[in-house]
């Protein structure tokens, strides 16, 4: 799919302005702090439901504004034009349109427009922490299916009851925490429940990227190691659902993970109920990366790391496109952290997709072809000036 | 700040659920407006609900008597039991007029992040009617939200071994829609329980 215009009202250091974007690659030019990142970040938050900067929405208001709005027209693969509103406010529910319509609930606007963002902080999902990964893993499968931003939020609210109930019982003498625990049981198999769902999810996730992942890893390391992606469960290294399938977008069975899940619970009942927490679950879960014999996190070198970053989301374009329309690709700032050789290699990669929208301080770091959008700010506020060519800003 | 009276009845407002003091504020300043005898209906009202309205004894809806009027009403299966949340609910079944049973109000639903276990529901009230009523089956009508949930399956654990019929409201597809309108997870819910077509 493409975007074909945005517009911005009040939105970061945006008072207004409308740009119209062509197929292919759009490079934003200017120095930093001027405002390119901005406006992928609204491009983003439209396509996904939450910023890649923030969390809540208020701080995407422009400072001295109580409200903005960020409006994309969009060109489906199938040739449907459709609209995406969303309507901002500081301290109350952004509210969201689809082709004029307000949607009853945010996630029903997910997917109208499909984007893959890639910014330097994405480095994080190679060497930070699980949540991080975690992170990435969810915010494909809300992309892919609608459905598991419902499931992702059941889950938590079990979640959060449960861990409140087992900080209650958190010390107590064995007689007294069985009063204070008693629906612990219905907690558990609401968990389960809605847990399983999640990691069968995920598990198809890591399925459908595995193979991606190597393949672009291939064409952007220097040293062109075979790399692997797995889940890697809290509930137990085996979960009785194979790793690898032949039709890599099964979804497995979810009767083995949800006994091996609730096994799981029962094993750790003590710990929880002397923790106070939940101790097992897809909050706690993890992505193993390997690349060669070694996972990434600990022994990747910087250029393996960048590599490894870059091919999960190339990966996460195609595993997009594969259900629905191709996303959008959105490259923040990303080509002044490689080296010549990458940037080369992740231009090659960009030729491919419908459209890429890119940010960059320096020109010539970009070695892309395509239309140039000057940014720079004037009084506090963007002023966007496309040069000669196919993009054109009002 | 207003003066007196006028800022006192705007903080009052302002505490009622789903009034903001912006609206407090557009509320009061219709009250004052508005003829004494208006005013005074209202005041009136509030009063009368406070003095009157009580809980039934037997399921905790809403009542004017000991027993409310579903209660009282001998026209009405006593062996079907229909568990709800709130007392709305009540009145949400009754307008479908397909039901001729009886109901019990919990009074919430189970959630120990806003402190609320079975003890603070009318759990007990119900397990006592099971003793007392030829109750033979068990309509479990709470939300269909993870709270509501846990509350039925809490329940139905409670009350099977008892030997009750325990069922569960089903949740699907809304009746008049489109089936490409609903969302994934209904949809998914509606195959799980999906019947048999009688001839």
């Amino acid at each position: 799919m493409r975007l074909r215009r945005l517009e911005l009202i009040d939105i970061r250091s945006y008072d207004r302005v409308v740009v119209t974007f062509g197929p292919g690659v759009t490079v934003l030019v200017g120095p930093n702090a001027q405002g390119k990142t901005n406006l992928l970040e609204a491009i983003h938050r439209a396509a996904t439901g939450s910023s890649h900067r923030v969390s809540g929405d208020g701080p995407l208001v422009r400072a001295g504004s109580d409200h903005g709005v960020v409006r994309c027209e969009l060109l489906g693969d199938d040739g449907r034009r459709r609209t995406l509103e969303l309507e901002v406010g500081v301290g109350r529910r952004t509210r969201t349109k689809v082709d004029g319509q307000q949607v009853r609930r945010a996630a029903d606007a997910v997917g109208a427009l499909r984007v893959a963002l890639f910014a330097p902080e994405d480095i994080a999902i190679v060497r930070g922490d699980p949540g991080e990964r975690r992170r990435f893993l969810d915010d494909l499968l809300t992309q892919r299916r609608p459905a598991f931003g419902a499931a992702r939020a059941e889950y938590d609210r079990a979640l959060r009851q449960r861990n409140q109930l087992l900080k209650r019982a958190r010390g107590l003498p064995a007689d007294a925490r069985a009063a204070a625990a008693a629906t612990i049981d219905v907690w558990t198999e609401q968990l389960v429940t809605h847990g399983t769902q999640l990691i069968a999810a995920r598990i198809a996730a890591v399925r459908a990227l595995s193979g991606p992942v190597d393949r672009f890893y291939r064409e952007l390391a220097d040293r062109p190691e075979p790399v692997s992606i797995r889940y890697q469960a809290s509930a137990g290294r085996d979960l009785g659902v194979p790793d690898v399938t032949e039709d890599p977008s099964l979804v497995p069975d979810p009767a083995p993970i949800a006994d091996a899940f609730r096994a799981a619970l029962a094993e750790a009942a003590e710990d929880e109920f002397a923790r106070g927490l939940t101790l097992v679950g897809p909050h706690r879960d993890d992505l193993e990366l390997t690349i060669g014999a070694l996972p990434a996190k600990g022994y990747a070198s910087h250029g393996e790391v960048w590599s490894l970053a870059l091919a999960l989301k190339l990966a996460t374009v195609q595993v997009l496109a594969e259900v629905g329309d191709r996303p959008v690709v959105l490259l923040d700032d990303v080509f002044a952290e490689l080296d010549t050789t990458r940037r080369d290699r992740l231009a090659l990669a960009c030729a491919g997709f419908e459209q890429v929208l890119v940010t960059a301080a320096v020109e010539a770091d970009v070695p892309l072809e395509g239309a140039r959008i000057e940014v720079a700010q004037a009084d506090g506020l963007t002023r966007l000036r496309p040069r000669e060519g196919a993009a054109g800003a009002a | 700040m207003y003066e007196g009276a006028v800022q006192d009845l705007i903080d009052e407002l302002g505490r009622l659920p789903g009034v903001g003091p912006k609206s407090a504020q557009r509320i009061a300043f219709h009250l004052m407006q508005a003829d004494t005898a208006d005013a005074s209906r209202l005041a009136e009202a509030i009063t009368q609900v406070k003095a009157t309205v009580r809980f039934c004894q037997r399921c905790w809806n809403i009542s004017e008597a000991e027993e409310c009027r579903i209660c009282r009403d001998p026209r009405r299966d006593e062996a079907v039991v229909c568990v709800v949340e709130e007392a709305r609910d009540v009145v949400a079944i009754e307008r479908t007029r397909e039901y001729r049973g009886r109901y019990h109000v919990l009074g919430g639903a189970i959630s120990p992040i806003d402190g609320v276990g079975p003890d603070e529901l009318h759990v007990k009230e119900l397990l006592g009617r099971l003793d007392d009523e030829p109750v033979e089956e068990l309509i479990l009508a709470t939300n269909p939200n993870v709270e509501g949930e846990a509350t039925a399956s809490y329940l139905s654990r409670l009350v099977t071994p008892l030997g009750v019929r325990v069922t569960r409201l089903a949740s699907g597809l809304p009746v008049g829609g489109d089936l490409d309108y609903a969302d994934e997870v209904t949809l998914g819910r509606a195959f799980l329980g999906r019947r048999e077509l009688g001839v």
